[in-house]
Order: structure tokens, then sequence, then C-alpha cells
């Protein structure tokens, strides 16, 4: 396979593999002086695909010295000439962080159905570039993806393109009705391997229709990823119902509408004993409710966004429906406390909510404008600027809250989320979190613009990223690493 | 001031500003000849994507008194089903020349949209934007009320540097009805308490917006109880919208019947306000509902004189907002 994404409107195009390597084969790669997690400098050795070798050079720092059997022969922070596998790239990592690639459990691609708004290959590029080696992408496409036919074609161009390892969410119920559930026994066993089921943009509202779904995705160890919104107490919807919505008449969306199914929801997982993940937490309130329910015991996990952990209500001021998102921008209270319940582990992972619209479902009035905002690209970045930054969250963590849970909740962790240690795949995130950016909407890599953080300075992002070795994303700044 | 948007970014002095200038508009009302020469060559649009006959009118009225050209510019079109794009619409108003938009919209914050968007350079009035803000008509009520309780330029808030008329410190005004729905509402609480008056809401919690805490105002649930606690100097009824008693789970009161009874203005609740009290409504009426015929044909009703006044504050506004213009402000 080559290296190259093989697409004339790569941003940031990536060499093809010099003579001498394997055909199809990714070339091999020397990261150095790299830090690991934000812990440790290492080297890391990557050849077919998989980490080869991770040499820890500051024995100091590192509890686990060294990941590579050399590690006992001293002089640990230097590479031997044969260690370094032949016509090897070579990055230099100094100040730079290396976290597992990112897995994002909330995708909106658009393809099949909208594929004026995004595609599987510039959703796919965006996420390479944000730093995501995987990506879930959700049900809400034209057709559904409510049957094995979908899912596979979704898995399939996602791989074709092969920039991110696209997982095809499948729909709870048929065409996202909530009434009749969806073959998601035959999206499991297909070439997708479905495991995740969410009806996402609608909730599954009828209770009886969300406890079969929960009692039925036991059969492959599926899990309903819910979109928790009472459907009558949101009629008419367009923010969050507050002070604000008061003074700028429009419709709210009260915080009680979300909490009420999650308290629902979380009730009905204990009842049938299975596994139930809660989308885009946003109130307050339904951190406490996670929290009552972790306690519990119940199987519950939970996503936040980077927009709600970022924005309130009060961007909506100006009515930009840029800033139009489902569910909506809340309060500062409710930010503080998703920040609160991501760093404690209320919440578990850090998920976008990418959601392209075209330029006319936004550059209008905001009752008539699409909900919903990209976000591949700046996740990491506002996660440094909210987590990191304001010592919430370690690298390590960052690591763990996007990378290692949400493959494990998607049921992908035999191949994301993994360590950064000898004989894993070489799904690799490198951050450069002095790399301070102003976010320019239009400069981004999905077919939609509709980022609400244009002008907004992120303290830093992903400079490169590798699927199984080969660079799916590299900054201008490797121009040249393989030429 | 480059747009007339929303009572509540309004200050006082411009208030005041457009208050008195709306007097001298008045006054030439009361000559033989009537239109005044002030906005030749301008061209106003009245751009309405939702039907308000009697706004559009009043707009037009005020526009063609001050000699400007007026298109009436009906977009079909609704959040149901979407005509042509407001976009579309407001590049083609700027191809033409529009000097003044006037919008009336059903989506709340369409009139800032198009303010503060490229899509087109005119200044924007607007007369109405879903629940949101109606300026002039609050403008106009509380033209109604100066010069019925206070006077122009004689009273408690005489003297102020800058426009020469009073403001309303003194007055308590009661809003009775649907506020959580209504930009008549939410333009006259901002206003008025701009202007010093203190506001009374007098409404069923469920049409008081959840987040209104943050409001200058005080909510009582209940005409009687209002008439008690407080000596009211105006009193104004907002319209009781059909849909918002359509029955089932969409209903906000139980019965028109009940809403009448804990809400409405009778004779017998009228002669309960202070003597000096005026009664208000911005039209059109549902007499029997929120009113009765008996108060809403008393002496103490200013309710036509409203519609007049209002010819004479959009007047003001479009005066103000284009005749100012050539010197560079």
């Amino acid at each position: 396979m080559s290296p190259s994404a093989e697409s004339p409107q790569d941003s940031t195009p990536v060499r093809s593999t010099p003579a001498g390597s394997t055909p199809g084969a990714a070339r091999a790669l020397v990261i150095e002086n790299v830090s690991l997690l934000g812990e440790s400098l290492a080297h890391i050795v990557v050849q077919d695909g998989k980490i080869k070798l991770v040499r820890v050079a500051d024995a100091a720092q590192g509890s686990d010295s060294a990941h590579s059997s050399d590690s006992a022969q001293g002089s640990a922070d230097v590479l031997r000439a044969d260690e370094v596998p032949e016509g090897a790239a070579r990055i230099d990592g100094t100040g730079l962080i290396a976290l597992p690639g990112l897995v994002d459990l909330h995708t909106h691609l658009r393809e099949p159905g909208r594929e004026d708004a995004e595609t599987i290959e510039s959703g796919s590029r965006s996420a390479a570039r944000g730093g995501f080696a995987a990506i879930f992408a959700m049900a809400n496409t034209t057709p559904t993806a409510d049957t094995a036919g979908v899912v596979e074609q979704v898995w399939s161009r996602g791989q074709e393109v092969g920039l991110v390892d696209v997982y095809p969410v499948g729909a709870v119920t048929v065409g996202l009705g909530g009434e009749q559930l969806s073959e998601m026994g035959a999206m499991a066993m297909s070439r997708a391997r479905v495991r995740v089921f969410s009806d996402d943009g609608k909730c599954v509202h009828d209770p009886v229709v969300m406890r079969r779904a929960l009692e039925y995705v036991k059969t492959f160890d599926g899990v309903v990823a819910q979109h928790a919104q009472d459907p009558r107490l949101t009629e008419g919807s367009q923010m969050h119902e507050g002070v604000v919505s008061a003074e700028l008449g429009l419709t709210g969306w009260p915080a009680v509408a979300e909490e009420s199914i999650i308290a629902r929801d979380v009730l009905l997982a204990k009842h049938v004993n299975s596994r139930v993940h809660i989308c885009h937490v946003s109130t307050a309130g339904s951190v406490n409710i996670l929290r009552w329910a972790k306690a519990e015991g119940i199987n519950v996990t939970a996503e936040v966004m980077p927009h709600h952990l970022l924005l309130t209500d009060e961007s909506v001021r100006g009515y930009d429906p840029r800033f139009k998102v489902n569910p909506p921008l809340r309060t500062q209270e409710d930010v503080d406390a998703v920040r609160a319940g991501l760093a404690d582990g209320t919440i578990d992972i850090v998920a976008t909510d990418h959601a392209p619209h075209p330029d006319e479902d936004k550059d209008c009035e905001w009752g008539a404008a699409a909900m919903g905002m990209i976000g591949l690209e700046t996740a990491l970045g506002i996660v440094q600027k909210t987590m990191v930054d304001t010592g919430l969250m370690s690298w390590a963590d960052v690591a763990h809250r996007m990378s290692q849970l949400p493959a494990r909740i998607g049921r992908v962790e035999a191949t994301h989320g993994l360590p950064l240690s000898q004989g894993e795949p070489a799904n690799i995130t490198l951050v450069d979190p002095r790399a301070a950016w102003t976010v320019d909407p239009n400069a981004t890599s999905s077919r939609s613009n509709n980022s609400p953080f244009g002008g907004i300075v992120l303290p830093g992002r992903a400079v490169a990223t590798f699927l199984r070795g080969k660079p799916t994303y590299l900054d201008s700044r490797f121009e040249g690493s393989f030429a | 001031m480059k747009h007339l948007l929303s009572t509540a970014d309004l200050s006082r002095e411009d208030a005041i500003r457009i208050l008195d200038t709306s007097e001298q508009m008045a006054a030439t009302q009361d000559r033989e000849i009537r239109k005044l020469p002030t906005l030749r060559g301008k061209t106003v649009v009245n751009l309405f994507f939702e039907d308000s006959t009697r706004t559009r009118i009043s707009f037009e009225a005020a526009a063609k008194r001050l000699s400007a050209d007026v298109i009436n510019f009906s977009a079909k079109g609704s959040s149901v089903s979407k005509g042509e794009s407001l976009k579309d619409t407001a590049l083609t108003l700027q191809a033409m020349g529009a000097d003044a938009v006037v919008i009336r919209h059903w989506a709340s914050g369409a009139a800032d949209r198009l303010a503060e968007s490229s899509w087109m350079r005119g200044a924007v009035l607007n007369a109405g934007d879903g629940t949101h803000q109606h300026p002039t008509q609050a403008l106009l009520d509380a033209y109604t009320m100066r010069k019925h309780l206070i006077g122009a330029e004689s009273g408690p808030g005489a003297g102020i540097d800058g426009p020469t008329g009073n403001d309303l410190t003194g007055l308590t005004v009661g809003l009775v009805g649907d506020v959580l729905h209504s930009r008549v509402a939410r333009s006259n609480i901002f206003l008025l308490h701009t202007l010093g008056a203190k506001v009374v809401l007098v409404s069923p919690p469920t049409l008081v917006p959840v987040g209104i805490g943050a409001w200058p105002v005080e909510v009582v649930h209940g005409l009687d109880a209002a008439l008690e606690t407080y000596d009211l100097d105006a009193i104004m009824m907002l319209r009781v919208q059909r849909e918002r008693m359509s029955g089932g789970g969409n209903s906000f009161f139980p019965s028109p019947q009940e809403y009448t009874r804990l809400f409405g203005l009778d004779g017998d609740r009228m002669r309960r306000l202070p003597d000096h009290a005026i009664v208000m409504h911005p039209g059109p009426m549902n007499r029997g509902l929120e009113i009765t015929a008996e108060a809403a044909d008393s002496p103490r009703s200013v309710i036509v004189e409203q519609v007049s006044n209002g010819v004479a504050v959009r007047m003001a506004a479009l005066y103000l907002l284009l005749a100012g213009e050539e010197g560079g402000e």
C-alpha cells in the first residue's frame, strides 16, 4: 500500500514510497527524541506497520525504562545502527508528544447521501489531520446505515481511502424511525463488524424500544449509543433554555430533556444488565446522574464534545448559526461540570460529533440553519486548552480518553487504542503542544467549513498521524522527511 | 444609530431622541399637507416574510409621508416551507439600491443577521423577528404612555442633557399575558426599564420564559393579585395566540374561559385601576378573551391612538436612520 493519500485534493501531499522498499508496504520510520505520553523521552522504530522498538532515552523518568529487550545494554538513549531499518524515514520528535492514534467514537461523514457536505474521503482526511487513526461514522446517512449492505459500503470505502479506519455505526431502528429495531445482528456479522448502534440525531425515545435494543445487542457484545433528547420537551428547540434563550426569543432546549432520558436509560441498562453509552453529555445534571450510575455499578459510558468543553450559550447572542448545535451550547456552570466529569472519569471519553454542513445550511437566519459543527481538526487543541493546560488532565489521560477507552467502548481494542510498545500496530499521533495556531475554518480538510472556532487560538495540534506505520497526515515541517 | 434592531441595546439617549423626534413628526401630521420632503430620493423596502398588514401599512405610511420611495416585498417562506432565502433576498435588495429595509420575519434574530452579515449595506429596521423583538411597537407604546401620563417636557424625568424630553421614571406598567412568545413584551420590558419605569408581568407560569430571573421585572401570576399589589399607571393586554390553546399537550392553559377568568381585563377589573391609568393593547385584539369590549372601548383605552402614534414613531425612526447619513455619521 502506498503511503500516498492518492488524492489530488490532499493539502499535505505525502511522498510516495522510495525505491528499494517493499512495494505495498509503508516505509520504515524512526521517530527520535519524542516524549511518550508526555512522560519519558524515547525513540520509536516502526517497520512493516508495527512498532519494532521503543527505546526510552531518559531512564530516570520512565518507570518502565525500555520496551525493548536491548534495554539492559546501557546507553539507552542511542539507537544502534543495526536497529535502524535501511531506508527508514527519520522524524525529529524533539518537543513532540507521541500518543496512540486517536479514536473518535462519534463522527458524521454524510456519505452516502450528502456528499456535498462530506465524503468518507474528505472526512477521513480531516480526521487524520486532527490526529485520528480511527473514527466511528454515525448512521444518519441517506440511506440510513440500518442494513448490512450500507455498513459494508461505508466500511469498504473507508479502507479504500485508507487514511483512518472507518467503523460504521449501525442504526438502532429502521430509518432512525424509533419504532422497529433494525437488523443489528446482520450488521454485527457483516464485514463491517458493527458493535456500536445509535440513532444519533434522534433519540430512541420509546422506552420499550430502548429496552429491547439494550437487551438485543448483548447477542454480539454491542452497545447502544443514546442521543439523549426527549423529543416532546424539545419540540422546535433552538438553543439551551435559560437566561439567554429568554432574551433572544429562541425556543429553549431544557437540560431536563437530556437528563431525564439518561436517568431512564441507565436504569434500563441496569434492569436488563446491558451496556449503554451516552452521546454528547452537555449538562451538569447529566454528569451527576452518570456519577450516581457508575457508583451503582451500572455499565454506562459517556462522551463529551470539545465544543461543550469550551463554549457557552452566550455565544448565541448575535444569532450566528455556526453556534447552533444539538445538544446546544450550555452555561458556564455546565461547562465546568463536564470538565470536572471528564477529569474524574464520570465522563469516559471525548468525541467530536463532527457534523459537516454546506454553506447554504449555515449562511442564513438562525431558525432556518442546520444543527452541528465540524470538529475533527480542533478536538485535540481544545482538549489541550481546556483539560491539559488547566492541569485537569495529563497527556497520558488524553491517550486514555481519546484513544484507549473509545477503542474499548467501540470494541476495536484489538487494533486501536493500544499502548505504544513493541509489537503493537504503529497507530501513532504526534502532538506539538507548543504549536499555537489560530483556527481558520476555511483551511480545513473537511468539505464543509462550519466551525464555530474561527479566530480562536488553540495551544497545540497534531503534527503527524500514522496508521499502521503509514503517514496519513504530516505537517509541512516534515516535508522532505519521506522524500 | 445605524440600525434599529432591539430595545435591549438602545441607549436611554437614543430612545428619548426617537420619542422627541416622534413628537415633532406627530405635530406635522396635524397640518393640511402632511407630506415632508425629508427622505426624497431614498428607497425604503418593506420586506415581510410574515403577513402583517397593520405593521406594513404603518411603515408604508411613515415612509411615504417622508417622501421616500417605498417597495413592498412579500417573501413567502416559513420555518416549515422554505422559500427564497433571506440571504438571496438581501442580495437582491442590495442590487436594487435599498437605503433601508424594514424587515418582519418568523425567525428570531433575522434582523440581526441581516444587519451583521455582509449581504447588504442599508439600514435595517426590525419590524418584528420571531419571538424576539419589535422595537417600534415598544417605542410607540412608550410614546403613548409619556404623552398621557407624563408629558414631553415636564415631569419627574425632565432636565437631562442632550434630548430635552422626559423618560418614564416613576411609572408602573403592567404587561398581561403571553410573555414567552411575545416580541412586544420583550421589546417593552427592556425599553421601559431603560426609560426608568417599573415593569410588572402578569402571566400564567406556563407563558413566562425560563431564565426570566435576569430580567428587570416583577412577576405576578394573576390579574387580581396584580391589581391588589400595584398601582398600575398603564396596563397592556398582550394578544393571546390561538395556537397556544390548541388543546391536548400543546396548550399553555386549560381553556380560554379559564384564561379570561384569571387574566382577562373586564370592566370590573378596569375600575380597580387608579383613575389616571390607561388601557393599552398592541392589536389585533381577541375581544372577549384577553379584553372585554367594555374595557377596550372605554375612555381609558388608548388602543386606537397607539395605532396613529405608530406612524409618527416609525417616521422618526426612519428619519433618524436615513436623514443623517450623508453627514458621515
